[in-house]
């Protein structure tokens, strides 16, 4: 008999750790459902308040082609913003303090209060070999989740880079999570004409990217909830 | 660089660029002689090449006796200065040295390296060649391209515009037009 009640309860004791379980995961697959839906969506409240806006960086025609678009954005409403590029890519980050400075001689603002010039490691450098890509990338994940935790900002623009996806990917966790709502601009290269980058693919299948712009009608065609914007240099 | 020189004929300087990557294949086609010949017969007096990191390296030439001058370098951090006084400029499928030169409105030829890996750069020169901004060759074919090319056919490329994505972004976060 005591054989069997132990049986028995073990036998409710699993089915009430089941039952857990599976409203644990139903309440998370809800969340990232709900994360998932919204993020698409305009934000409802207007927000007359200025947005911290965290600036992925690439290199070369990336970064020429984020600076043209940041030259049109209003500063005022898009600030503090917080460049942040491959720690083994120098010059843009140097692009971009040259473009924050030229900002401060024109209105008299320090570029100090208004910018910030952020480092991050890279999962992978060209060449590398898989295996010790493993490790770099795990680096990589836990420094952006280290610098996202402190930033937490309210718009995240990015147009291409590989550095941008684990930083997208945090982002859309705090966004399930509930630590911050923030929303992602992703602008694909002018260089891709016909096809998206890995990083355009998976921002936009996956459903992380809140608004998604590509140069040319080609990929418009394909990919119909980015929009068409011309090109931007 | 001028348009005169102590009156003998103007120079006209073909510049070619790589980036900051390698692309031997291109420094070789430019540095070959077919090449040479058809950018003389074409007019142009000197040709300065931007090497970058590439292992492979160019003949100098003083351009004694009618021959093309050439010269090279590794890198420069004024590059604009030699697309600006350059007559035709043959550059690799960046799109950083693509839409620098087709600002500047000077001819560009783009020369696609078929040794990377990735090589989505195709598209960007083919969609401008289409489009007449540009023309694209292989660096086995530029010598064909620089021969039957037509500068007057040239489209000039209109400036980009972020106005439309500034716009979409501002009204997403709900901040008013201005």
């Amino acid at each position: 008999m005591e054989k069997g009640n132990g049986c028995y309860f073990s036998i409710m004791a699993s089915s009430a750790t089941i039952t857990f379980f599976l409203i644990g995961i139903t309440l998370v697959v809800c969340r990232v459902l709900y994360a998932m839906y919204w993020s698409n969506k305009p934000l409802r409240k207007r927000a007359p308040q200025p947005v911290s806006t965290l600036i992925v960086l690439g290199s070369g025609g990336h970064t020429a082609e984020m600076l043209n678009l940041l030259s049109v954005l209003q500063k005022d409403r898009f600030s503090p913003r917080i460049y942040i590029a491959a720690a083994t890519d120098n010059m843009s980050l140097q692009k971009a303090r040259l473009f924050e400075n030229s900002l401060a001689d024109e209105t008299g603002v320090s570029a100090v209060k208004t910018a910030q010039f952020l480092q991050i490691y890279r999962s992978r450098e060209v060449g590398q070999s898989y295996i010790t890509s493993v490790w770099t990338t795990l680096l990589a994940i836990v420094h952006a989740l280290q610098l996202m935790i402190k930033i937490r900002p309210q718009v995240i623009i990015c147009n291409g880079p590989g550095t941008c996806i684990p930083i997208c990917a945090i982002a859309f966790l705090f966004k399930v999570i509930g630590i911050r709502w923030s929303s992602i601009f992703y602008v694909e290269s002018i260089a891709r004409v016909k096809r998206l980058s890995l990083s355009g693919l998976l921002l936009y299948k996956l459903r992380i990217a809140d608004e998604f712009f590509v140069q040319w009608p080609q990929l418009q065609r394909k990919y119909p909830r980015a929009h068409y914007v011309g090109c931007l240099m | 660089m001028g348009d005169t020189e102590n009156g003998e004929k103007a120079s006209k300087t073909v510049f070619v660029t790589v980036g900051t990557t390698l692309f031997d294949a291109l420094v070789r086609a430019v540095d070959s002689l077919e090449v040479k010949q058809e950018l003389l017969k074409r007019g142009y007096t000197n040709l300065v090449i931007q090497m970058g990191r590439g292992s492979y390296t160019p003949t100098k030439s003083g351009g004694e006796d009618g021959s093309l001058a050439v010269d090279f370098f590794t890198f420069s951090s004024s590059i604009a200065d030699y697309l600006r006084s350059a007559s035709l400029v043959i550059s690799h499928a960046g799109s950083g040295s693509i839409f620098e030169t087709l600002r500047l409105g000077k001819p560009l030829i783009v020369v696609v390296n078929e040794d990377l890996m990735d090589n989505h750069q195709i598209e960007l020169a083919e969609e401008l060649a289409e489009r007449k901004h540009l023309y694209c060759a292989r660096p086995q074919t530029l010598h064909q391209t620089i021969e039957s090319m037509d500068l007057e056919s040239l489209l000039p490329y209109p400036p980009g515009d972020a106005m439309p994505v500034a716009k979409l972004i501002n009204q997403f976060l709900g901040f008013p037009d201005d």
